[in-house]
């Protein structure tokens, strides 16, 4: 495919089973993706020190032997909620004066079976995707296979897309 | 104060704190937080394969790359300057029943006993170490987001096919938790 017929079908492809997309219109210099880096730095310190990455946690959360995951995870929603809501409410615009979008996800049935595998292999490697980063950085070097592994079950899915149930 | 800091965090810091990531990469630049779209910005940099649900402007997202690396930056330091030397408390009923699959040391976040690269060719370390990662690779994708694209970006803006992904999550989970880990393990 050549440059113009990516540019054409980019969005659609890039938001296909994804929530998490690029929605700026604008080109920046690379250096401008340092902020996300800082971000994702605390964002993996909090993870360490909350033991969110730790197996055992989840292992306690899917017994329901501890409400240390639930509260997490809950209280997150609720400050995302609540900041979302603000955003809306008083048309916050981004640090580069752009306004800040929101593109409805449609239902499919992706969302079910994708997500009953997804919590299989959750509680199986005790980590998410954001875990497997931290994880590798704390050390346990092993952990790099189960980010390969992921990587290639979300090729496999891709190549596997257009005969899966949606 | 660094002594406090080594501490384990509890759950009414590091929640909101996870929370406050939604609002910060909205405005940092209208991104989207989501984490297992880096599994996908991998294989359409590395491995295209002529496959187009792989051919998209990854350069675009390279951003969320960048929030990654961080990631996993974030681990080293809290190791390095952070670290508590204390090993992790968990339920009674949890330490008793990994007892019996011979997994008792709780030294590191993952389980040294299972997760070692030793144990990586064993039947078991494949199943949970190389199974386990495809699951959440293959999954996390078919349902188009993880725990943090479904579970707090998803819910944040109130989509309701991000609560039915959220309860699959937990559903897989429990299942595997309960019914699968113990034969596994067993």
């Amino acid at each position: 495919m050549n440059n113009s017929a990516i540019k054409q079908t980019d969005f659609e492809i890039r938001a296909q089973d994804t929530i998490c997309i690029n929605e700026s219109q604008l080109q920046h210099k690379w250096y401008h993706n340092i902020k996300y880096l800082i971000v994702g730095i605390l964002f993996g310190i909090v993870f360490v020190k909350a033991e969110v990455i730790s197996w055992f946690r989840i292992q306690e959360m899917f017994r329901l032997q501890s409400f240390h995951m639930y509260g997490i995870i809950g209280s997150a929603i609720a400050v995302g909620v609540l900041s979302v809501w603000l955003i809306r409410k008083f048309n916050i615009k981004t640090i580069y004066g752009e306004p800040i979008t929101f593109t409805p996800k449609k239902f499919n049935k992706g969302q079910i079976y994708g997500g009953l595998i997804f919590g299989l292999g959750w509680s199986l490697t005790g980590a998410c995707p954001g875990p497997l980063f931290v994880q590798i950085g704390t050390g346990a070097t092993v952990v790099a296979v189960v980010l390969l592994s992921a990587i290639a079950g979300t090729w496999m899915y891709g190549k596997l897309r257009d005969n899966l149930p949606h | 104060m660094i002594e406090w800091l080594k501490q384990p965090w509890p759950w009414y810091i590091a929640g909101p704190l996870v929370g406050l990531t939604v609002p910060v990469l909205l405005i940092f630049g209208n991104k989207h937080f989501g984490i297992s779209a880096n599994l996908r910005h991998a294989c359409a940099t590395c491995f295209p394969s002529d496959i187009k649900f792989f051919k998209y402007d990854y350069r675009k997202e390279f951003w969320n790359l960048f929030f990654v690396v961080g990631a996993f930056g974030g681990g080293i330091i809290a190791m390095w300057l952070l670290a508590d030397p204390n090993p992790i408390v968990v339920h009674p009923a949890l330490v008793n029943e990994l007892a019996g699959y011979g997994i008792n040391d709780y030294s590191s976040m993952v389980p040294r006993q299972l997760y070692n690269w030793d144990y990586l060719l064993s039947a078991k370390g494949l199943m949970m170490m190389v199974g386990g990662g495809f699951l959440v690779g293959f999954g996390s994708r078919y349902a188009g987001g993880c725990t943090s694209g479904h579970s707090i970006m998803g819910l944040s803006t109130l989509q309701w096919p991000s609560l039915v992904a959220t309860v699959c999550f937990m559903i897989g989970g429990f299942l595997m938790a309960n019914l699968f880990l113990p034969v596994i393990l067993g």
